[in-house]
């Protein structure tokens, strides 16, 4: 490495400014948000209409969809109750995957980006953020769990929309998009995965029952409800449904728009920016998962095996991420707490 | 932005008699009074200037529950807008606004042009002197200043000897701890030529200003603030290492746990430079990079908001996480500027801060433009001399502290603390320095019970590159609670937005 910045012209040094560690920022702080978005979905539909055999509430199916049954069992008892299962997911700081440790992460990640996001991003998740670590038991029984998911949702839905309208377009708003996209794909196949085998433990798809609430509350998990709706007025079959949240090419959280999302947002990285040769490996790993999607239709895929193919994909994205990581930023950051070394 | 405590009060010091008292001031001044001190706003040794009485006739005209009210916007924009100091608790990390007053302090076209002359002549001194004692040591061999205050000085830096500096500058970035006496008198309370903080609170508390006291600034003179960024951000390309013609700037911080980190994020903005942390740079060949997604690209010049000691592991505290190896060494050799320089916490210390008079004569054969709080040198037989006989009228200060530690207040001591002083003086007499009490002006401020005066200093900004730059202005901290002298964001401090008038 010996070359100086005069060597290049003024205009490509610009382009390629973004620091690795800004990119990793960007992206985390996009998934962290769509995974509160998420969670407060499916905390919101679960209490409505997702059922046990029993009738009762199936909490415990968001441990499976998160894949958490040990991390809570370490903490509370089993099965899952009510109010165990919110304190797990909304205000208890050493669960990772609770509201208040993510909205803590988010504010990390936001902080170390705070130089490039917007003063209008910033404030609204300065807020945000605040506000969920600030969440306690009594506020989600004084507002009701539908009256805070619904908040939740959307202050999360601000905060795309903010993004949307303020992020200068960038590098670090595609990076930013590269998060967004890679974590709808991951929770698409988790929610489908988990709600299908519980509502059809034996897979069958055929002669069952169909309890229509149950499956609507698959597409409400999924804000793909009414979407579905007006693609299926008449026939709600399991496979109809599976294939909607995984092959239709225009609702917003299906898994193949947003397979497509990740890979135009590549393309956008390797033209836009010169960074051909850290694409490229990208670019075809995602191109040949896409493949497997298109190759089969969902009956396909459920007689194939659906839960092997949720694994797969989440196991394809999961390296993908890992290859993100070492193509831009290399070296893992360390997060050390150090402060009082400049006393002026 | 720690700062020593300021001198307390001299309950026998001159009286005011011979200064005019302001004509009463209605409204939200009717009951403003101003003992012993000299008034920012309403007193001044001759008649009020007229723009400073626009600004008094139109803050009289305010309805105190109505400054109050736009006083808690503030409040809660700046808290949202995350302006703001991170406080550690054991568990937490809380968020807190500098406290913001809104009655301006306002300073004179002719005031501004004193300050603005005498800073920049101290930064020329502080310059040359920096250069010299890591050269040539024509200040020491000519006996201006001992050579064991320098040499001997915890902030000399050996690694700086010999070592050229682009333009021989030295303090890129300057800050200067300003206080009034009770004359109006403006004079140095001390020099911050390390890392200076508080510029970004020059700024956006006038962006507050602007926006929730639109009535108060309408028509007047301001000069405007703005300019700081673009200004820095030119000085750095100018003191880059020599033939880099498109250089890249970065602003270097210690990271988001840094109390001063929302100040961090706001320069490398406003300069549109990015802001890394010791693991973005890596030092190979000798030469800095950062860490992109595109790989490595080079860095010529870093404004850095660490320490010296912090910087680089190999070069001084080997236990820093916060450093980058190798970066001192690439800075020796020139391929890479630190601004400010290394080892110019030798300039802005205490026992310095009494020999600086005499430094600028020396240096520039001029008399000082701005005056000094006279300091009696206890190095020297008669400055101790001077401090044993008056020691219950004199603040005495060890040299080597900062943030008001082990420091005296005679007229405050009981005998048994004079006593001990007196035995621990004596033991190293040339660890300390005595300054008689000043009288702090004080400026009209919002208090829960109505508009009252307050203690306040000023830290005027300077930027040298090519030339030195003062921002018009500077931020003013104001003691909040009655009576103190302690103007620290960490005791009770607040600010105030700082106008400069252009006429």
């Amino acid at each position: 490495m010996t070359q100086t910045g005069t060597r290049f012209p003024a205009m490509l040094a610009n382009l390629n400014t973004l620091l690795s560690r800004y990119g990793e920022s960007m992206m985390w702080l996009a998934r962290y948000m769509e995974r509160i978005e998420n969670l407060a979905r499916i905390l919101e539909v679960t209490e409505a209409f997702v059922r046990n055999p029993d009738g009762s509430p199936g909490w415990d199916s968001i441990l499976q969809i998160n894949s958490d049954e040990e991390r809570y069992a370490a903490l509370y008892a089993l099965p899952a109750t009510e109010e165990n299962i919110l304190a797990f997911y909304i205000t208890e700081s050493t669960n990772p995957t609770s509201i208040r440790a993510m909205a803590h992460m988010v504010r990390e990640n936001a902080r170390s980006a705070r130089p490039l996001i917007s003063t209008e991003m910033w404030m609204q998740l300065n807020i945000f953020t605040q506000s969920m670590m600030e969440l306690s038991t009594p506020d989600i029984r004084r507002n009701g769990l539908s009256g805070l998911c619904n908040r939740i949702k959307q202050d999360c839905q601000t905060h795309f929309g903010v993004t949307e309208g303020t992020l200068y377009r960038d590098q670090a708003w595609l990076f930013y998009l590269l998060g967004k996209y890679l974590e709808r794909s991951d929770q698409i196949t988790r929610l489908i995965d988990i709600r299908y085998h519980t509502l059809l433990p034996g897979g069958e798809i055929s002669g069952s029952q169909m309890d229509l609430t149950q499956w609507g509350s698959v597409l409400r998990s999924a804000a793909a409800y009414h979407a579905f709706r007006r693609l299926q007025p008449v026939t709600t079959t399991p496979a109809n449904v599976v294939g909607f949240l995984l092959k239709n090419e225009g609702f917003p959280r299906s898994l193949m728009l947003n397979l497509r999302q990740v890979e135009n947002t590549l393309n956008a990285l390797s033209t836009h920016y010169n960074l051909r040769h850290q694409c490229g490996p990208l670019q075809e790993r995602i191109i040949n998962l896409r493949a497997t999607l298109e190759d089969q239709t969902a009956e396909d895929i459920i007689s194939r095996g659906l839960h092997e193919y949720m694994t797969y994909i989440q196991d394809e994205l999961g390296a993908l991420q890992a290859k993100v990581s070492v193509t831009f930023w290399p070296i893992a950051p360390v997060m050390t707490r150090q402060t009082a070394v400049s006393s002026q | 932005m720690n700062k020593p405590v300021l001198q307390s009060p001299d309950p026998s010091a001159t009286s005011l008699s011979a200064l005019a008292p302001a004509k009463a001031a209605a409204g939200i001044f009717a009951a403003y009074d101003t003992p012993d001190f000299f008034c920012e706003l309403m007193r001044r040794t001759d008649d009020i200037p007229p723009a400073l009485r626009t600004v008094r006739d139109r803050l009289a005209g305010f309805d105190l529950s109505e400054l109050r009210h736009r006083t808690s916007t503030a409040e809660t924009q700046l808290y949202r807008l995350g302006i703001t100091f991170t406080v550690y608790s054991d568990r937490e990390a809380i968020d807190r606004i500098l406290p913001f007053d809104m009655i301006p302090r306002v300073l004179t076209a002719p005031e501004w042009d004193h300050i603005d002359r005498g800073v920049q002549q101290r930064v020329k001194t502080l310059n040359l002197f920096l250069r010299d004692i890591y050269h040539e040591r024509h200040v020491l061999r000519d006996g201006i200043i001992p050579a064991s205050l320098v040499l001997g000085n915890p902030n000399y830096c050996e690694a700086m000897v010999g070592v050229r500096v682009p333009g021989d500058v030295y303090v890129h970035i300057n800050g200067t701890d300003l206080i009034r006496d009770s004359s109006g008198r403006f004079m140095v309370l001390e020099d911050n030529a390390r890392t200076p903080s508080g510029v970004s609170y020059v700024i956006e508390n006038r962006h507050m200003m602007l926006r929730l006291m639109p009535d108060l600034a309408s028509g007047m003179p301001l000069r405007s603030v703005e300019e700081y960024g673009l200004k820095l951000h030119q000085t750095l390309c100018e003191v880059a290492p020599e033939g880099v013609t498109d250089p890249q700037v970065v602003l270097f911080s210690p990271g988001i746990y840094n109390s001063a980190y929302f100040e961090h994020v706001f320069l490398a903005r406003e300069m549109g430079v990015p802001l890394v942390e010791g693991q973005d740079l890596i030092v190979e060949n000798h030469r800095v990079y950062m860490r992109t997604v595109a790989g490595l690209r080079p860095v010529h010049a870093i404004y850095r908001r660490l320490n010296d000691e912090y910087l680089d592991p190999l070069a001084f505290n080997p236990d820093s996480m916060l450093g980058v190896p190798g970066l001192v060494e690439a800075y020796r050799r020139g391929n890479v500027t630190l601004a400010n320089a290394l080892g110019t916490g030798v300039a802005d210390d205490k026992a310095v801060y009494a020999y600086m008079p005499r430094l600028i004569r020396y240096y520039l054969g001029e008399d000082p433009i701005l005056d000094s709080v006279q300091t009696h040198i206890c190095a020297e037989p008669e400055g101790l001399a001077y401090t044993l006989a008056n020691m219950d009228k004199l603040v005495v200060k060890p040299v080597g502290e900062s943030g008001g530690y082990g420091l005296l207040i005679g007229s405050q001591a009981t005998q048994t603390e004079l006593d001990e002083f007196r035995a621990k003086l004596l033991e190293d007499p040339s660890n300390y320095i005595s300054q008689p009490v000043i009288d702090l002006s004080v400026s009209p401020t919002l208090c829960p019970s109505g508009v009252e005066a307050r203690h306040v200093d000023l830290r005027p900004f300077a930027l040298t590159g090519k030339n030195t730059w003062v921002l018009p202005g500077g931020l003013s901290r104001v003691a909040l609670r009655k009576g103190s002298l302690v103007v620290n964001s960490s005791q009770g401090g607040g600010s105030k937005d700082t106008w400069v008038m252009a006429r």
